[in-house]
């Protein structure tokens, strides 16, 4: 009875909708210095594989907005640029951003999805605007899949510091579907000189944020950005100290071109900046060459790096668990086979 | 005029019950879930949390009222509640679920912290949970319960002072490239970040005492809300195998691998 009446139901509403407008996400694009995040450009690649219409969004303050809005409009596969200035969102404070994304989020929203970065500032807005449309989100996707008919789309996730590949269904009874997207797992989008996007200015919604930004203290480095980096040269808790940790990587990355990164152990020992931190609770890489030097291979680092194209393993524990990934690996003392690479790497340059 | 009264800081910290980080999951052959019949322990992150609410208490002394931990789970969550009382918390609340019960949503998470925030009478000022849990990996529940609320929120945190009488806290907060600090206005609810510090053992003596700390039980219908998940779980499987295991004998080889796969040295 109940299946029959729903399938009634169903009939004459496919019918209307036979031309309801497909997907439309709306992709949150966050920018640095006048550039767009390359985490944002991949997320941008997600958004379109739900096989409509792609939206950008930029925010920030008057000054921030300006360039990047036209960078975004160059974006291939972005249709409109939304973009709203304020000082209030210069520093992407959740409280002040979020009542903006509410308000172009709201009952008479043309959007069916949002999406943005697995960043730490899109992680820490998107839940708490769902939260505040009732609506569950879906974090760190690694694919995702489409159903227009259904208007229901499933998505692949890690679970379990990646040691589980979960599938979830976002069913069409949700109005709008929120999701995070793994930036290694898409390809970053890119601009095309041909096309330029409409832009439209948003105005801000002024809200008196209970959270004030009093400042921010980024790392600086002459390096590849880590998570973005074709080449990554991590080391671990052997490298003993913070000048021997840079002492013996710095000319392997700078001879490869590479970025420099740590296991959690090192991290936590002081021989390098959290920033630098490989793993589930710190950056998920995936570069063409990820060389891991004296780092054992816990599971939480192997979340991190396991989707690298090609490992390398440096440790003279020849049962260590990094051995069960890596395409070479050596068992050698690092602080011998490590100036031998450089040196035989420079030769052949 | 009067003296203001002393205002006190009463403090919530959810906890989950996890598998243990060190345990290797497997996923079940029927590509439903995982085995569950291993360790399960206190969340990691949630252990940072006990602990920062304990050691407010040790800087602020009698200006915390209270630490009361919370978890959402089936029966056997009490454990982790009787770990985080011998780590210095004052009262438990178990929201019992079903053992057979899928595992709820950060969304209908949040929902039953805020519904038991509403009905704590001294009211909550600083609610401190981890960032994520290390099972679901979805690290929402504390920005949607901030959300839900209307507070504010500092996420990832790695430094947290907080002042109760001036109702402010100052947080620094690990983002992408680096550090952020903010200044957030109580009510607030920080997740914590590994760095924000390193949780203590419990002793034996403080874990008899925890016995006899109160726990008190309530279910989701005693809270009205519903923790039914709204996402679907089609499947889960085992990540792509990596045919790894490759051993080379020397730099030379080494190199030549790198070669074979294309990657030489820069020019300087």
């Amino acid at each position: 009875m109940l299946r029959l009446r729903s399938a009634l139901r169903a009939a004459p509403l496919s019918r209307r909708y036979a031309t309801a407008p497909g997907p439309h996400a709306l992709v949150f694009l966050e920018h640095r210095d006048g550039i767009i995040d390359a985490g944002s450009l991949s997320a941008l690649t997600a958004a379109q594989e739900l096989g409509g219409q792609v939206t950008g969004l930029v925010i920030g303050s008057p000054e921030q907005v300006k360039g990047v809005v036209e960078k975004a409009r160059k974006l291939k596969g972005v249709s409109t640029v939304l973009h709203s200035a304020s000082e209030q969102y210069a520093h992407s404070v959740s409280e002040a951003v979020s009542p903006l994304l509410e308000k172009l989020l709201g009952e008479s929203s043309p959007y069916t999805h949002v999406v943005s970065a697995h960043s730490s500032a899109a992680k820490s807005i998107l839940p708490r605007v769902a939260a505040q449309l009732d609506l569950p989100a879906v974090s760190d996707i690694t694919s995702l899949v489409h159903d227009s008919a259904s208007n229901s789309t499933t998505f692949t996730r890690p679970i379990y510091a990646g040691n589980a590949i979960a599938t979830v269904k976002a069913p069409s009874s949700l109005r709008v579907k929120f999701f995070t997207v793994r930036s290694t797992a898409f390809k970053a989008s890119s601009a095309d000189e041909g096309v330029s996007a409409e832009a439209q200015a948003v105005d801000p919604v002024e809200a008196s944020s209970p959270t004030q930004h009093v400042k921010t203290d980024l790392t600086k480095s002459d390096r590849p950005e880590l998570g973005s980096a074709s080449r990554i040269v991590s080391g671990g808790r052997a490298l003993k100290d913070a000048k021997t940790f840079n002492a013996t990587l710095e000319p392997l990355a700078d001879a490869l071109g590479a970025a420099i990164g740590a296991s959690r152990a090192a991290v936590d020992a002081g021989y390098a900046d959290n920033s630098l931190q490989v793993g589930q609770t710190g950056k998920v890489v995936a570069p063409e060459l990820y060389m891991a030097i004296g780092i054992s291979g816990a599971i939480q680092h192997l979340a991190g790096m396991k989707d690298s194209k090609l490992i390398v393993a440096i440790n003279k524990d020849p049962e260590a668990p990094i051995f069960q990934v890596a395409d070479a690996g050596l068992v050698a003392d690092l602080y011998t086979a490590v100036p031998e690479l450089v040196e035989k790497l420079k030769q052949q340059s | 005029m009067r003296p203001s009264p002393v205002r006190l800081l009463n403090i919530l910290v959810p906890i989950k019950r996890t598998v243990d980080y060190a345990v290797k999951i497997r996923v079940n052959p029927d590509q439903k879930g995982i085995d569950l019949n291993v360790k399960h322990s206190m969340n990691p992150f949630d252990e940072i949390a006990v602990e920062e609410a304990v050691r407010l208490r040790e800087k602020l002394k009698d200006e915390v009222k209270s630490i009361k931990v919370v978890t959402i789970g089936p029966p056997k969550a009490a454990d982790v509640l009787r770990t985080a009382l011998a780590m210095g918390a004052d009262a438990g609340i178990h929201v019992e679920v079903p053992e057979a019960a899928p595992a709820p949503e950060p969304l209908g998470v949040a929902k039953a912290l805020r519904a038991l925030i509403a009905r704590e009478k001294d009211g909550v000022d600083l609610v401190i949970m981890g960032k994520q849990a290390i099972d679901d990996d979805a690290g929402q529940t504390g920005q949607m319960l901030a959300g839900l609320l209307g507070w504010s929120q500092a996420t990832f945190a790695s430094k947290l002072v907080v002042d109760p009488k001036a109702k402010v806290a100052e947080v620094t907060r690990e983002i992408d490239g680096g550090l952020e600090e903010l200044k957030c206005q109580l009510p607030l609810i920080v997740t914590t970040d590994l760095r924000l510090n390193e949780p203590r053992y419990a002793s034996l003596p403080n874990i008899m005492k925890a016995k006899k700390k109160p726990i008190e039980k309530l279910t989701p219908a005693d809270l009205s809300v519903d923790l039914t998940p709204i996402l679907e779980t089609i499947k889960v499987a085992e990540p792509p195998k990596r045919i790894g295991g490759a051993k080379v004998g020397s730099v030379d080889e080494l190199i030549a691998k790198l070669k074979e796969a294309g990657i030489t040295a820069v020019k300087a």
